[in-house]
């Protein structure tokens, strides 16, 4: 026995070594297979309301840029108004409108935490369930598709951007509707997706627009990327093409947060179909 | 001895600032990346228990990690480096030969020291990092790139933070 404690206290180093070692694993592990351990998360209000705190400082470096981009998209949505459209009937009548309704809403967050330069990257965004924002909804700005939210605390959401090994999105492309998927690509590049499996009676070609197909998250026709590369797998029965992404991951600042009314309808009854089968 | 408690402490605070907040933004064609707040671990002084050592790089680690929204990661990067903190100062430094508390300073103990000590302590930790981020062998080539360009850029900024805060009259 007590040449087992001089044994111990001679190699203290190496026993405790293994001792937080193995809880650091335990923590890490933990984290990774369930994205559990939400206390030591961004998404906690200190490290969110300090992050917060820096943001506001760094939004007066790119105001000129932000500046740009609202003027543009100011641009964009006055294209859309009525008063913009030249009226040529005469008779005006009034149509209450029974025929739409309304399937996506938007919730305008800003961006306070990011990073590109990782295998898995997240974004801290400033608005959570207090504003309406769920898990599992989708998120995307001006120019595209960003990701989907993954975990919400009543101020903040962390978002698992496109840049994410396991990010999947349903997309198509925008000229013959032809459906695939839309996945980042395997050198890690910010600026780059792949799309998968599309058929082979698509012609794609290159500087074709990609959008989403409205099958998953997002409204139909939201641009993702300009195809910039067809390399196909020899003797495959789909296509698979490199994809530039139209957003800048590394400059985000304003995304929005979409709201699919009729998500849960569409999801439980797609969960009966599989019940059925 | 309350000094050196202050000065770790506030090496601590701007270390752990300095990397959040400006070196979290900062990456070479996505490849190097530096993590300069090791450096908290590599200046503890030479008397420093490895208890306490233990509990110092596992807090930072922490601390780190609550920024980069990966738990236990980091930690677990900083626990090994003090291990290895431990043997390598074991082997090559004599522990009666001082005298008020020294720390492993780049003035105390002299460049050619300091550079093979602060290479390989960010080497072993940059390489379990990475490993342990990416979890797959299959990457093994671009883990491995990343490990030595960012072991490259973390020890420039090492060096460079050890010759600003030169103090020469300590050397003999």
């Amino acid at each position: 026995m007590r040449n087992l404690l001089v044994f111990i206290t001679k190699y203290n180093a190496f026993f405790l070594f293994l001792i937080f070692e193995i809880f650091s694993l335990i923590v890490y592990l933990k984290y990774n297979s369930f994205q559990k351990a939400s206390f030591i998360n961004s998404s906690n209000e200190v490290t969110g309301s300090l992050f917060a705190r820096v943001n506001e400082f760094r939004d007066y470096l790119s105001l000129k840029d932000d500046n740009d981009k609202l003027a543009l998209e100011n641009a964009r949505l006055r294209n859309q108004l009525k008063s913009s459209f030249y009226l040529d009937t005469v008779n005006k009548h009034k149509v209450n409108d029974t025929v739409y309704k309304k399937q996506y809403e938007y919730i305008v967050a800003r961006v306070i935490n990011n990073s590109v330069n990782r295998t898995n990257n997240y974004i801290t965004i400033n608005r959570g369930s207090n504003q309406g924002v769920a898990k599992g909804m989708g998120v995307i700005c001006n120019l595209g598709i960003v990701g989907k939210v993954v975990y919400v605390s009543g101020h903040f959401s962390v978002v698992q951007s496109l840049l994410h090994k396991d990010s999947k999105f349903s997309a198509m492309l925008a000229k013959n509707k032809e459906i695939g998927y839309i996945e980042w690509s395997d050198d890690f590049d910010p600026h780059k997706g792949v799309m998968k499996d599309v058929s082979n009676n698509a012609l794609p070609r290159v500087g074709e627009e990609v959008v989403t197909s409205g099958y998953s998250l997002f409204p139909e026709g939201v641009p993702i990327g300009k195809i910039s590369n067809l390399h196909t797998k020899t003797g495959g029965l789909f296509l698979n093409m490199e994809v530039t992404l139209a957003v800048d991951f590394s400059n985000l600042q304003y995304v929005y947060v979409v709201d699919n009314k009729f998500a849960t309808e569409q999801a439980g009854l797609e969960a009966q179909q599989k019940k059925d089968e | 001895m309350s000094k050196s408690i202050i000065v770790n402490l506030l090496r601590f605070v701007v270390l752990v600032f300095i990397q959040v907040f400006l070196l979290k933004n900062i990456s070479v064609y996505n490849l190097s990346t530096p993590y300069l707040y090791i450096l908290f671990i590599l200046l503890l002084p030479f008397e420093t228990p490895n208890f306490l050592l233990y509990v110092l790089a596992f807090i930072i680690g922490l601390t780190v990690d609550a920024f980069y929204d990966t738990p236990g990661l980091h930690t677990a990067a900083c626990v090994l480096l003090a291990f290895v903190r431990i043997i390598f100062i074991s082997i090559t430094v004599q522990k009666d030969g001082f005298d008020n508390e020294p720390e492993p300073t780049l003035s105390i103990m002299g460049f050619r020291w300091f550079f093979t000590y602060s290479l390989v302590l960010t080497f072993f930790h940059h390489f379990f990092l990475f490993t342990l981020e990416t979890f797959d062998f299959s990457e093994l080539q671009f883990t491995l790139s990343r490990v030595i360009l960012s072991s490259l850029f973390t020890v420039f900024l090492i060096l460079i933070s050890g010759l600003l805060f030169f103090k020469s009259k300590e050397r003999k």
